[in-house]
């Protein structure tokens, strides 16, 4: 095993932990955002392995810094450090879950099945910001545009649905 | 060199995790953490295929567009949860039942 397979295997290990970490944890919200670190973060190693540098930089920056701060503060501002909610009791629930597990069990084993090819060996500049941004913008403009857009309206969206009702 | 075959089913193994946190917790923040995790999973199935095809960055691009998805879905969730927490004092999805039959 070279040490990149290694190093593939520990963040993996590491993801899937600190995920059923994050979903299981029904006490405390905030050591769940946390978790969700670890997963996000060492899915970045896991994208460096892959030869994605850039979206490795983007998943840290984005994902970890942003998002998961973002989730940080609104928990603590609602003051939900403990979080005494059990997982849902319904049997509906349970069933539909049931049947999902199955299903998806089902799918996982087709896939240990299933070989792909080796990966070939990734041409200079695979995953770099000048490959990436070259694509990106000659490409996929119109895909940037209305991503663009749709953050401008998410961020009017939030502002909206979180303000103070106004007296008019 | 990394098994692709590893890294779809690593994929796989954290869409699940995210489907059953969906499926089964009824706090709010924890159900759209879970959402990401399953964005997540799905980033790394794009990064891993694109591994295979390293001659174009379709499956890169693919994951930066999902990543600006997954920001402003959080923005708007946890505005949607600043509301709800203020308007019923609880972040239960239990308790916001109004559209349910």
């Amino acid at each position: 095993m070279t040490t990149v397979q290694f190093l593939f295997y520990a963040f993996a290990a590491l993801s899937v932990l600190f995920a059923l970490g994050m979903v299981l944890n029904v006490r405390n919200t905030v050591a769940a955002a946390l978790c969700l670190v670890v997963t996000m973060v060492s899915l970045a190693g896991i994208y460096v392995l892959l030869e994605a540098y850039f979206v490795a930089a983007v998943q840290i920056m984005v994902y970890a810094g942003a998002i998961v701060v973002l989730f940080l503060f609104v928990v603590m501002l609602l003051n939900l450090r403990h979080d005494d909610f059990s997982p849902s009791r319904q049997l509906l629930v349970k069933a539909g879950a049931a049947v999902l597990g199955v299903v998806a069990l089902g799918q996982l084993l087709r896939l240990l099945r299933v070989s792909l090819p080796e990966a070939p060996a990734a041409a200079e500049g695979f995953g770099g910001y000048r490959m990436l941004g070259l694509t990106l913008y000659t490409d996929y403009v119109l895909l940037v545009e209305i991503a663009s857009l749709l953050l401008l309206a998410a961020i009017v969206g939030a502002l909206i649905l979180a303000k103070r009702r106004v007296d008019r | 060199m990394i098994p692709i075959d590893h890294v779809i089913l690593l994929s796989a193994v954290l869409f699940m995790i995210g489907v059953i946190g969906v499926a089964t917790r009824r706090n709010l923040i924890v159900v759209l953490m879970s959402i990401e995790l399953m964005l997540n999973g799905s980033n790394l199935a794009f990064v891993g295929f694109n591994r295979l095809h390293p001659e174009r960055l379709d499956g890169q691009i693919f994951v930066l567009i999902v990543i600006a998805v997954a920001a402003s879905e959080v923005a708007v969730g946890l505005g949607i949860v600043i509301s709800m927490f203020r308007n019923r004092d609880s972040v239960n999805l239990e308790d916001v039942s109004l559209l349910k039959w």
